[in-house]
């Protein structure tokens, strides 16, 4: 099972972000820490989980808190389930703090992976993005952090910023293709209801990117990524010599995972208390609040909905599609025992509508998207879950 | 009883849908007692004195109307005309502008008609004065034409400070036409702004009549409105008729009670009536048994008979109101006798689509749709489908404020929210092929739905209707108004400055050009200061096209068209425009084409999804996103699918529905 900490402590609000995460004047560290380390207790024991495959810190800003902190909570999950040596353990960084003294600590912590949220190696785009840091600050970093982590540093990149062209996007990853290790992360830029770029957009101070452009950003990158020797394992997720996130494919392998912080949410069985099925569990969201419920009740869950075996299967096929390797027969059959993969799409239907027009696969490997196919994902997924919801 | 203003009662008797499974009470207005007492004296002639009417013999009757322009007062001067005659009580209550519809307020039009008699002495002589109202807006001028027949004479009001207006002109010759005496009135004279001269000097100027006729009253206080009755009895004339005569009576309205059926509302050309005689319709021919007569004041009050000349109700057994249609003639069983001229059933002029918004809702809607036909049967109700909206009715209206009456009475009244598509009008092709003329049976057919329309190989000639508008402004606005109907195919006839400041304009317009938002345009251009009238001017030759709608080259059904030719460019762009916003882009690219016949004339391309897949999908939102995608999917199943192309039903609903509901 995974473990993914949440840290909802930012120093800054950045102009597209619309995370759960709070910019406060001063943090009790020591009380947050404290309540993560409880509640990873109480939800590892809940879970009855075993043996812990993965941990991302995630938030928030989790390059924020001091290395005391993640070990502190580390040594809980060890605690408390078997983490071993082998396992993903992953800090979410960004330049402005991560510093060789941090990032050293954080691996004595037992820190093992960094995703660096660089965003942008341009001074402009990072002042639009609202990010704290530099270009040059970026490349600091993510040179530490190499030197640190090697082969196991990922940078994040947004593309599709109001404004940008594809020449520029072209230029900006081929310098980054120049900076980084052996993943790298590319999100275009989702224009959040309620943040303070998408508000400047729709009063028409900052231009609508327009749907081609981001069309062509896109493809133009999966291809320079692919020619760069990398492997477009996921909608926005590319990795070279095998370097793929095992934590973030266990989201969409549709495994186990506990969310444990303000906001965290989780997918388990709660065996330990008699628990048979699935549930989908979120926990409060606002970070005082929390830990008045960790404090008093050791853990903080806000919300638990049992998933119906069809909704387990929905989300089995939404994630699953987003990476290369799709669905396997194997994966499928785990959630769904009596009805095969070929059972429900490899009758006539609209996935074999969408098979003919080249957007799907179904073969011998599973269930998948063609390179054209993962672009529209969006566009399959209705269909799909309608042919499913009629089995 | 009190009856309070806009006789109260009659209102709420004819507007509360009043179902039959509520207790009667509680359909009363509430300053009426409730119980036993109020319900007999209304509904009964129990223990109650009947009025004789041979009192008044034919010399001593005056039938006239009150015509006048929106809220220049003429539902006020009725109140003071009924407190002074004391047929009701003079109080504070007897303000016109109870219970109206909105619809009704921001026209200020009336949709259904009052009635009364009124009994008055003059120099010792006791008259009875029967107040005919009329409908106030041109899509009732049938129902206007029928009340004036029953008339010898009108008042004639116009507002001392807004002057004639498009309506005034419109009614003073539906009067004029009728051969009615005409008494002008200038109301409010009590305002600051009033200027009576300039209103008797436009009066003079247009209608010709003398300054010296009109009289200069407010009716809101009182001013000379004894004057005006005193006018009603010395200038108008009495009614030319015989109680020796056979009966012959003149249905001009009629309503429809929950309790007692069809009540008609009569004028006696003829004869005498009373319980029991048995009467038939000369237009249905049925034959029915008088129950009740009597005048109304402006109730129901019950008398023994109703004489020649006289003016008032009959209660005989109708179960419909169409079977007491307006201008049908009435006779005694076996003693026919020549209908008064005139008659035509009501004739829709507008037609629209109705479904209900959730298909759910499809019995509720029916069942309203049928109660509110109850009191109106000049709505015609037909069944229809359509692939994209589901099962509904096309409705057809006397016109585009009475659709948007009845529409603005069923979601106020029976609480139903509707999709009403845009108003058509009924064209007319005249055939030419052999084979049509056989199958239809005549050559001259009209054309309701697009799916009807005839090849132009077929036809010798479309036809579309018209209307004559009447538009009175400040001569600030000619320009743009002159532009305004150009743009919509209209032919001046008629220009004339009714005083320095304000012109009449006359235009000929196609119906069409004016049902979708004519009068809308016209008051945002003249910040509401033009005014604007209508009447049915018959059919002209049009070249007509029918206009398909395709999508990748499969034509929707429901989108197409028929349209005048010079009118289908813009009228395609605007909606494969409309259309492209309103699909939402698919795996593929989608040409969006306006067609008439092979020909393409308007295209716009909807292009192919690129790129459709959110950036970030991780452990956390996945609940949000998998509600989102569910309904996408559940949205799959409502889309109604043109070739390969699903088209949602939004978008449908986006490009039929009225402008005026964006």
């Amino acid at each position: 099972s995974a473990l993914c900490p949440q840290w909802p402590y930012c120093r800054k609000h950045c102009s597209y972000c619309n995370f759960n995460k709070y910019v406060v004047p001063a943090v009790d560290e020591a009380a947050m820490g404290a309540c993560l380390v409880r509640e990873a207790r109480t939800l590892l024991r809940l879970s009855q989980v075993q043996s812990i495959t993965s941990v991302f810190f995630g938030g928030g800003t989790p390059s924020l808190a001091s290395p005391a902190t993640i070990a502190a909570v580390l040594d809980a999950v060890a605690s408390a389930a078997h983490l071993p040596a082998s396992a993903e353990v992953t800090l979410e960084a960004n330049p402005s703090s991560a510093s060789t003294s941090r990032l050293a600590g954080f691996r004595a912590a037992g820190i093992n992976r960094l995703s660096i949220g660089v965003q942008s190696l341009d001074d402009a785009e990072l002042q639009l993005l609202g990010r704290e840091h530099t270009a040059a600050e970026a490349w600091g970093a993510v040179e530490v952090a190499r030197g640190l982590f090697p082969g196991r540093t990922s940078l994040d990149l947004i593309f599709g910023l109001p404004g940008q062209s594809l020449g520029t996007w072209a230029r900006g990853l081929e310098v980054a293709l120049g900076l980084c290790d052996n993943h790298i992360s590319l999100y275009q830029l989702t224009l959040e209801r309620g943040t303070a770029l998408a508000a400047q957009v729709s009063r028409g101070a900052q231009p609508t990117p327009p749907q081609d452009l981001l069309a062509d950003m896109y493809q133009t990158a999966r291809a320079m990524l692919v020619a760069a020797g990398f492997q477009h394992y996921e909608v926005s997720n590319f990795a070279r010599k095998g370097a793929l996130s095992t934590h973030n494919l266990s989201y969409w392998r549709a495994e186990q995972y506990i969310g444990v912080g303000p906001g965290a949410h989780g997918r388990f069985v709660p065996w330990g208390e008699g628990g048979r099925s699935r549930e989908a569990r979120v926990q409060t969201l606002e970070p005082d609040a929390w830990m008045r419920e960790v404090q008093s009740q050791g853990h903080g869950t806000r919300r638990r909905v049992v998933l119906s075996p069809l909704e387990q299967l929905e989300e089995v096929l939404a994630l699953g599609l987003r990476t290369d390797e799709g669905i396997s027969h194997e994966r499928w059959r785990h959630f769904s025992p009596h009805l095969s993969l070929e059972a429900v799409f490899g009758v006539p239907g609209e996935a074999r509508a969408l098979q003919q027009q080249g957007w799907l696969l179904l073969d011998g490997g599973g269930l998948r998207c063609t390179w054209e196919g993962l672009a529209v994902l969006d566009s399959l997924l209705p269909d799909l879950l309608c042919q499913l919801q009629r089995r | 009883v009190v009856l309070a203003g806009r006789t109260a009662m009659w209102w709420a008797r004819l507007r509360s849908p009043c179902p039959a499974a509520v207790p009667l009470p509680l359909c009363l207005p509430p300053w009426l007692p409730a119980g036993p007492v109020a319900r007999e004296r209304l509904y009964s002639s129990h223990g109650k004195e009947k009025l004789d009417m041979s009192m008044y013999p034919v010399e001593s009757i005056r039938n006239f109307s009150i015509i006048a322009h929106v809220d220049h007062g003429k539902s006020t001067l009725a109140d003071r005309l009924l407190e002074i005659t004391g047929t009701i009580v003079k109080t504070d209550r007897n303000k016109q502008v109870l219970d109206k519809l909105q619809v009704e307020r921001e026209r200020g039009i009336t949709v259904k008609a009052q009635s009364a008699s009124l009994f008055y002495n003059h120099e010792g002589v006791n008259y009875l004065l029967n107040l005919i109202d009329t409908p106030g807006h041109v899509d009732f001028s049938y129902e206007v034409s029928r009340s004036l027949s029953a008339c010898q004479g009108v008042i004639l009001v116009v507002d001392a400070n807004e002057g004639i207006q498009a309506q005034t002109v419109a009614n003073f010759y539906l009067a004029f036409e009728a051969q009615l005496a005409i008494i002008p009135v200038i109301n409010k004279i009590d305002l600051k702004n009033a200027d009576p001269e300039r209103v008797e000097k436009q009066i003079e100027k247009l209608f010709d009549i003398p300054i010296h006729e009109c009289v200069r009253i407010s009716a809101k206080l009182g001013t000379n409105v004894e004057k005006v009755l005193q006018k009603v009895i010395e200038k108008i004339p009495p009614p030319q008729c015989n109680t020796a005569d056979p009966l012959k009576a003149l249905v001009f309205d009629s309503t429809f009670d929950h309790y007692r059926g069809v009540i008609a509302n009569i004028a006696l050309f003829g004869g005498e009536i009373q319980k029991g005689h048995k009467i038939v319709s000369a237009h249905t021919k049925k034959r029915y048994e008088v129950n009740e007569v009597g005048i109304l004041t402006p109730n129901e009050q019950p008398t023994h008979k109703l004489y020649a000349g006289q003016v008032g109700y009959l209660i005989a057994g109708m179960k419909e109101v169409t079977e007491a249609q307006i201008g049908d003639t009435l006779f005694l069983y076996k003693q026919p006798v020549e209908p008064l001229p005139g008659f035509k059933s009501a004739k829709p002029m507008v037609f629209a689509g109705m479904y209900p918004i959730d298909q759910t809702e499809y019995n509720n809607l029916k069942s309203a749709l049928e109660r509110l036909t109850l009191n109106d049967s000049s709505v015609t109700v037909h069944r229809d489908s359509s692939l994209a909206l589901g099962a509904g009715w096309r409705l057809g209206f006397l016109g585009l404020l009475h659709m948007e009456v009845f529409n603005q009475r069923l979601e106020q009244e029976y609480n139903m929210s509707v999709i009403l598509t845009a108003p058509t009008v009924p064209y007319k092709a005249i055939l030419s092929s052999a084979k049509l003329i056989k199958e239809y049976g005549k050559a001259e057919i009209t054309i309701i739905s697009p799916a009807h329309f005839p090849d132009k190989l077929s036809v010798s000639e479309y036809l579309e209707p018209t209307v004559l508008g009447t538009i009175v402004t400040p001569h600030e606005y000619i320009g743009k108004i002159i532009a305004l109907c150009q743009d919509r195919r209209a032919v001046q006839k008629d220009m004339l400055y009714i005083d320095e400041r304000r012109v009449m304009l006359k235009y000929l317009f196609p119906l069409n050009e004016i049902v979708v938002d004519f009068y809308d345009a016209l008051k945002s251009l003249s910040s509401g200061y033009a005014s604007f009238d209508y009447e049915d001017a018959g059919y002209q030759a049009a070249d007509l096209i029918k206009m398909d709608i395709l999508l990748n080259g499969n034509p929707v059904e429901e989108l197409s068209t028929i349209i005048h030719n010079d009118k289908a460019y813009a009228t395609g762009k605007y909606l494969c425009e409309r259309l492209k916003d309103s699909i939402p882009r698919q795996l593929f690219e989608i040409a969006i084409q306006a067609a008439i016949g092979k020909k393409i004339i308007a295209r716009e391309t909807l292009k192919a999804y690129r790129k459709n897949v959110v950036a970030k999908c991780y452990g956390g939102d996945i609940t949000r996103r998998m509600k989102l995608l569910k309904r996408q999917a559940e949205g799959k199943k409502l889309m109604r699918k043109i070739g390969n192309v699903e088209v949602p039903k939004d978008a449908f609903i986006r490009v039929l529905k009225r402008q005026t509901d964006k």
